[in-house]
């Protein structure tokens, strides 16, 4: 009998540079929702009914204990922490990305500083508060941003973590040494 | 010559450094410029074009002359501007464009040669004989030209890219922009103060005045803490703005270490900020212009200000005897500093009739300089003055003839600016191409006093904050000079001699006259003619002078003539800094299966293929070459079974009812009607009738699918399924997205895949309930996993699709069961031998310029549905029978290889271009057959096989015959996949 053992992309990555930590965050279960055209609302409904959230807006994260529902894109969001309801798949697309990213999470005082060497899009919390969500890009990867009211979730694809974790750092330390 | 009592200098720290090896010291607050003049240096380089001795003339960022270059080996930087580098330990710096040294330059000959070395002479004088010009008059003229040297090595300087973003840009922190900051700041704005310099205050650091009942630095200490204090106000020194781009951004260039001794290896030397902001105010001030007169060039010979920047702010006067040539009043505050400062006073030439009453020097109304000598350095000037010439010895003379706005950033979009004669200066346009949300205040608006700037900088931030609705919050404004004094334009003094007008060029008076005579009356022909402002400074020394001269040639009017539009950068970036992070591994991203570390543990030497990493061959024990490791691989898989990763090819999930219909229109054959638990290969096209890529899809259950694309596609066809989603079937109930990175997926391919199979699955397999072409759902290790039979090998293979974290688990385990059977991994070198073997195609083939007719699959294109380039691709020439098709190649001796790239002529023809009838895409050695194949498109290819054709690689000279036959080279009916 053949045993397959788990591996994540970064080994369980945790450094600090400054007063900046970067980690890679332990895989959750993900499921890529997409409404088809015409199915937002019963999309939205269906999510009530199971998971008490509503469709988000875009750029808006939403939260219901341990389940969290991130807008994605247009016309897609992701469902973090729990397994779709089979009344999901009525109204749109349900893909599982479990494996698909990787979160990593930026968090300490100059983290804003860190990502402004990376995203076009301003960080800072009074721009980017908590329960926000933007796509956008860091360096040359492609993630999704999510505010956290002491860090920032970034997602990126797996076959780009080592890249974008790489980036990152690069980032704590030239913040780190301007002190 | 250092002055006690004076400056913002700590000279309670020396630092050494030198200066074409000589070993000097200056203080933390010098600028090397400084620096070198406290030291008694005057000569600090030599000119562009005729190698004229030259000393520094300004104490800025628009300096033209003292260039150096600093710092050792590939971190030398060349054409630093030595009034803008600052002073640290262990500075090295080099005077450049001199050859033996900077006293005695073998170059300097040009100047004798000036007479034939006009602006324009190579382009006549060069003419004859017209061979000449490429072979030796170009070479020669491009070894002496340029400034500075270049370095062939790799930039190790540790460059940095960053944003950011706010409510108000000022760009300067003279008196301007500390109000406009001020203002904004305390209103609760989020501000960022941008300043080139060292340290925020602009020209009150300069000069010897008062604010707010102070002395003028001291107001500033008082404002910068003020604006320190507070946390929505950025400041960032030694930060200049470079342009104005769409959309409300700027960039900005920070010198972040080039100013340290030893700086932390983490630290950048630079960062190019891109800052956006919904309104900026340019407080960038003025710049003080020269006036062109005989031999202006001498070191010694300076602009005004500079002068009073050197004495208050560095506490150096540049010479012992000092006199003014100035059009204007202001230029006497520089004649009272210097006396304060215990420097003589020579003279005032002022060439106006009166001069200002009350003045305390030696003056001389209506006159002028006409003349200088010294041969490096200035010891004496001409002057004429009521018809008499007298001489006057000296070592410095302070220039004024003015001051231009720096209105730069302005014109970033187009604006021209507009002059305006009673201040006899070019002010900011107000014209339609103006940057939005940006506006001038200060000098850089025309204003020249104190009290002027500052009243500009309340006001613009009160427009700024009620333009963004932030209510105003009252800011005193502090008395200041009101008085910026008179002056009067004179561009240029008469003479014979030649007469400075853009230094850094070395383009005199002469050569702006002759453009004008030539016909180059625009500005912008006079421009490229002289090859005046352009270079690093980019004519902010000489623009208006030089158009003025021009007007005068041309007999227009200054306002007629106009003047140039100026461009971003407004002051050089290094190329390093636009491409910070990007060398070396930071160019793309890297994508890594979860097999790449094994892969390369075993010796694989890992190739890139659209971002993605992989194997190139796997070297086994006594192999010395690729090739061996190829050969071995493809025999394996051929005879026993090989794994390889191909998780890198592009994975799309579509889910939905109509997800069937939505591939009918994507692909050129039919899938609506493939049946859950199968797979298809199918190809795409694009609008324009080519073929786009090719792949399987499968149906995983009724609404379900899942697309495989070829690594490099993968994003173009993603791209495209978008496309054809919104526009061509926007209520399609059909969604999809890449799931390329969500699963690891590998090849088992050979006589005992399945063999292999059975060791890991819980549940055996057979060729009933995988048949070739199935597809579904198994478990290994109880863990859910999807089995394809599909193959790109052509023998009966499978492609195993696990979650990414049991990737590398699996691969192992794959690799050691596979090896039990007598095979092992194989690479991409094997991989395409045995794809070229069965004649399957990659991107060599679609190559963007093929259509399913040259790949001899014009069946599939269905007639029965519509389709993505459909009626393109049966457009009569892209299905015309002459047209190149796919063929395979044997070359007739079986011991020769054939080069990918070789084109193909008729037996007889002349190799010639008008003979081409095709070439070869890809090729390689084929162990199973024992000899070198390859494909690639021959004119009307499927009606020659069995002929012999010539072979030709003009690049590494082969010349060959080669037999055309079938591109299915092995196992034509496909049994052994089958099987």
């Amino acid at each position: 009998m053949v045993r397959l053992l788990e591996e994540t992309p970064l080994s369980g990555l945790d450094v600090v540079h400054g007063a900046v930590r970067l980690r890679e965050m332990p895989s959750i279960t993900r499921t890529w929702l997409a409404p088809y055209p015409g199915h937002e609302r019963a999309m939205s409904h269906a999510l009530k009914v199971a998971m008490g959230l509503s469709w988000p807006a875009p750029g808006e994260a939403l939260e219901a204990g341990s389940v969290r529902l991130l807008w994605a894109g247009r016309a897609q969001a992701w469902l973090l922490g729990a397994e779709p309801a089979r009344a999901f798949s009525a109204h749109g697309a349900v893909i599982d990305q479990t494996e698909g990213w990787v979160e990593l999470e930026l968090s300490g005082a100059g983290r804003a500083d860190v990502l402004a060497r990376l995203t076009p899009l301003d960080m800072a919390a009074a721009g980017f508060p908590e329960g926000r969500t933007a796509r956008s890009l860091l360096g040359h990867v492609s993630a999704l941003f999510a505010a956290g009211s002491e860090a920032m979730e970034i997602h990126v694809m797996r076959s780009m973590a080592h890249t974008a974790a790489s980036d990152i750092e690069d980032a704590m330390r030239s913040v780190a040494a301007r002190g | 010559m250092r002055l006690c009592d004076r400056g913002r200098i700590n000279r309670s720290i020396s630092l050494p450094f030198t200066f074409d090896g000589q070993l000097l010291t200056g203080h933390p607050g010098d600028t090397l410029a400084s620096a070198l003049l406290a030291n008694g240096i005057r000569l600090m380089g030599r000119s562009f074009k005729y190698h004229r001795p030259r000393g520094v003339m300004t104490a800025g960022a628009e300096e033209p002359n003292a260039l150096v270059e600093v710092g050792l080996g590939a971190a030398m930087v060349s054409n630093v501007r030595a009034t803008v580098q600052e002073l640290y330990e262990g500075l090295e710096a080099r005077s450049q464009n001199r050859w033996p040294s900077l006293r005695v330059d073998a170059l300097a000959l040009n100047d004798l040669l000036s007479p034939f070395l006009g602006a324009g002479f190579y382009y006549k004088t060069f003419m004859w004989p017209q061979s000449f010009w490429e072979r030796v008059y170009e070479p020669m003229i491009r070894r002496a030209a340029g400034l500075g040297s270049l370095v062939a090595d790799a930039d190790p300087a540790r460059h940095e890219k960053a944003f950011a973003w706010c409510d108000l840009l000022v760009t300067g922190a003279g008196p301007t922009g500390l109000m406009a900051a001020l203002a904004a700041g305390e209103a609760g704005a989020e501000v960022i103060l941008a300043d080139e310099s060292s340290e925020p205050g602009g020209r009150l650091l300069s000069e010897v005045e008062d604010v707010g009942g102070m002395p003028a630095t001291d107001w500033v200490d008082t404002c910068v803490a003020r604006l320190r204090a507070m946390p929505n106000v950025r400041l960032m020194t030694r930060t200049v703005v470079t342009g104005a781009y769409d959309g409300g951004v700027y960039g900005a260039f920070e010198r972040v270490g080039d100013h340290l001794s030893g700086p932390h290896a983490d630290l950048p030397t630079d960062c190019f900020w891109r800052i956006t902001a919904r309104r900026a105010v340019l407080a960038t001030g003025a710049i003080e212009r020269p006036i062109a007169f005989a031999d202006n060039d001498r070191p010694g010979v300076m602009m005004a200000s500079a002068v009073r920047s050197y004495l208050n702010r560095y506490g150096v006067s540049p010479g012992k005897r000092v006199a003014l040539f100035a059009t204007n009043d202001d230029a006497y505050r520089t004649a009272r500093d210097l006396r304060g400062a215990g420097v003589e006073v020579a003279a005032i030439i002022d060439p106006r009739d009166a001069a200002p009453a009350g003045a305390e020097f030696p003056v001389f109304s209506d006159a002028q300089v006409v003349g200088t000598g010294g041969r490096l350095g200035l010891r004496h000037i001409h002057v004429r003055t009521a018809g008499k010439t007298r001489r006057i010895p000296l070592d410095t003379l302070a220039v004024s003839g003015g001051w231009n706005p720096s209105l730069h950033l302005t014109s970033h979009m187009g604006a021209r600016p507009q002059w305006r004669g009673d201040i006899h200066a070019f002010v900011p346009g107000n014209g339609s191409a103006g940057v939005p949300g940006l506006s001038a205040a200060g000098a850089a608006n025309g204003v020249f006093d104190t009290a002027g700037c500052l009243a500009e900088g309340l006001r613009a931030a009160r427009t700024v904050l009620e333009d963004l609705g932030i209510p105003a919050i009252a800011v005193d404004l502090p008395e200041a000079e009101q008085d910026a004094g008179r002056t009067a334009p004179l561009w240029l003094v008469p003479g014979k001699r030649r007469a400075w007008v853009d230094f850094q060029n070395d383009v005199t008076a002469k050569d702006v006259k002759m453009a004008g005579q030539e016909g180059f009356d625009s500005v912008e022909y006079m421009k490229r003619y002289t090859t005046q402002g352009m270079a690093p400074d980019q004519g902010k020394n000489s623009n208006v002078n030089a158009l003025a001269i021009l007007a005068d040639a041309t007999g227009r009017s200054i306002e007629q003539t106009g003047t140039t539009i100026y461009r971003p950068p407004y002051s050089p970036v290094p190329i390093g800094a636009l491409g910070a992070g990007a060398q070396g591994k930071g160019f793309a991203p890297e994508r890594f299966t979860t097999s790449h570390s094994a892969s390369v543990a075993r010796g694989a030497p890992m190739i890139e293929a659209g971002l993605w990493y992989r194997p190139s061959y796997f070297p086994a024990p006594g192999e010395t070459t690729w090739r061996q490791a190829c050969d071995r691989e493809v025999t394996m898989v051929r005879s026993a079974v090989g794994v390889c990763d191909v998780s890198t090819l592009g994975k799309i999930e579509l889910f939905g009812p109509d997800t069937g219909a939505f591939l009918d229109m994507v692909y050129a054959n039919r899938f609506a009607t493939l049946k859950p638990g199968k797979a298809r290969y199918g190809i795409m096209l694009r609008e324009d009738g080519h073929v786009m890529d090719d792949g399987t899809t499968a149906r995983l259950s009724e609404d379900h699918w899942v697309m495989t694309t070829t690594t490099a596609a993968a994003g173009e066809v993603m791209a495209h399924l978008e496309m054809v989603q919104q526009c061509f079937m926007p209520q399609a109930q059909v969604r999809f997205t890449s799931t390329t990175d969500a699963w690891a997926q590998f090849a088992i391919a050979g006589p005992r895949s399945r063999e292999v199979l059975d060791t890991l699955l819980d549940h055996r397999i057979d060729a009933e309930t995988f048949p070739f072409m199935g597809c579904g759902a198994v478990r290994v290790n109880g863990i859910d996993a999807r089995l394809f039979r599909i193959s790109f090998s052509g023998e009966q293979a499978y492609e195993l699709a696990v979650p990414t974290r049991f990737g590398t688990s699996l691969w192992r385990l794959l690799v050691a069961q596979a090896e039990g059977f007598g095979g092992g991994p194989y690479g991409m070198e094997a991989l395409n031998v045995l794809r070229i073997e069965k004649g399957f195609l990659t991107h060599a083939e679609l190559h963007g310029r093929t259509t399913a007719f040259d790949l001899g699959m014009q069946g599939i294109l269905s007639s029965k549905k519509e389709f993505i380039g459909r009626a393109a691709a049966a457009r009569p020439g892209l299905v015309d029978p002459d047209r190149e098709q796919l063929v395979g190649l044997r070359p007739v001796d079986r011991e020769i290889a054939i080069p990918a790239g070789a084109h193909l002529f008729g037996h007889d023809a002349d190799p010639v271009r008008v003979n081409d009838e095709g070439y070869v895409t890809s090729s390689g050695y084929s162990p199973t057959l024992g000899r070198y194949i390859g494909l690639g498109f021959l004119r009307n290819g499927r009606g020659r096989h069995g002929e012999v054709i010539k072979l030709v690689d003009h690049l590494r000279d082969v010349y060959e015959f080669c037999m055309v036959c079938d591109p299915v080279f092995f196992d034509p009916d496909g049994g052994r996949a089958r099987g």
